[in-house]
């Protein structure tokens, strides 16, 4: 096999760690004890902590900046009115992903108004999850690429892909969550949100393809 | 172990949540497949690239502006009040 040899996988990255290296577990449940007991500059500083998280997640889910930007702020509104009904049994950002995730799927259907927009719509079967072409990647092509313009190519390339696959990899590959943080969030199974993050992945490589694989495969097939 | 099986497990391999034996089989799989080389290659950058680059980052002004509307709205609510525990049901008296 061609330089198999050579290839070094990078470790996995483990989704717990980059969490737990943002938000100290006991910090995050100081925060929320205090703002549940009247404290707002608590609030305050958990609104700090995850804002850019929840707009990043609701840009990512809607599509939409304006959306997003409603969405940050009726996510975090209700949070705070609702902040005595968090019961501490999960982490404070998994809870409020969930509500942010909501509040998105809600910009989605005001906007959609004739259709119902869930996480299941356009949930493709297995067979179009397989991968088409099969081709090797530039070294570091992301680098050939300005800043505005590859992000507007992962913009472009993650809107393409069916709403249930891309909330599931932002949560996951994006924010980080734990596949069981991810589940809860979504009120999906870990199987479930196992399945749609595989297809999300294989998805978006393909459709990555086109803008990094080598060059000698753009101009002939090999 | 058939590249179906290979892609089935990829997801927990990338994510190394996978037994020590069935990471063997894997590893093994991958020494002889290149197709299933390339696309475990090119699924782990895609993943990376997404991770460091994040396209929706929320610009600082935007930020200060959000953050003002979400605390002066806050000022006006007050957290509502959790939901007492329902007692439990009593027995029925017959």
């Amino acid at each position: 096999m061609n330089g198999l040899s050579t290839v070094k996988y990078m470790n996995p990255v483990s989704m717990e760690a980059i969490q737990s290296s943002r938000v100290e577990p006991g910090d995050e449940l100081a925060l929320v004890r205090a703002a549940k007991s009247g404290d707002i500059s608590a609030f305050e500083q958990l609104v700090k902590r995850y804002d850019r998280n929840i707009f990043r997640l609701a840009q990512h889910i809607t599509q939409n900046r304006e959306d997003a930007e409603d969405v940050v702020q009726e996510a975090f509104l209700k949070a705070y009115t609702h902040l005595n009904g968090f019961q501490e049994q999960s982490k404070f950002y998994t809870w409020l992903v969930r509500i942010a995730v909501n509040e998105s799927l809600m910009k989605l259907r005001r906007r959609r108004a004739d259709k119902t927009v869930s996480l299941d719509q356009e949930i493709e079967t297995e067979e179009n999850s397989m991968p088409r072409e099969v081709t090797d990647w530039r070294p570091n092509p992301e680098q050939e690429y300005r800043q505005a313009e590859m992000n507007q190519i992962l913009a472009k390339t993650i809107g393409g892909l069916p709403g249930g696959f891309r909330t599931v990899f932002v949560l996951r590959d994006v924010e980080g969550l734990s596949t069981e943080e991810t589940a809860e969030a979504l009120q999906l199974s870990v199987p479930a949100v196992k399945s749609r993050l595989l297809r999300a992945r294989l998805q978006l490589r393909e459709r990555l393809n086109k803008y990094f694989k080598k060059p000698q495969e753009v101009e002939g097939k090999a | 172990m058939t590249c179906k099986d290979f892609l089935k497990e990829l997801t927990d391999y990338l994510d190394g949540a996978i037994d020590t034996r069935t990471r063997a089989e894997l590893e093994e799989h991958l020494l002889w497949c290149h197709n299933c080389h390339v696309i475990c290659d090119t699924t782990q950058k895609t993943i990376q690239i997404y991770r460091d680059a994040q396209p929706y980052e929320l610009p600082e002004s935007l930020r200060t502006r959000l953050q003002k509307a979400i605390m002066s709205k806050c000022k006006c609510v007050a957290p509502a009040k959790s939901k007492p525990k329902r007692k439990r049901a009593r027995a029925k008296s017959k």
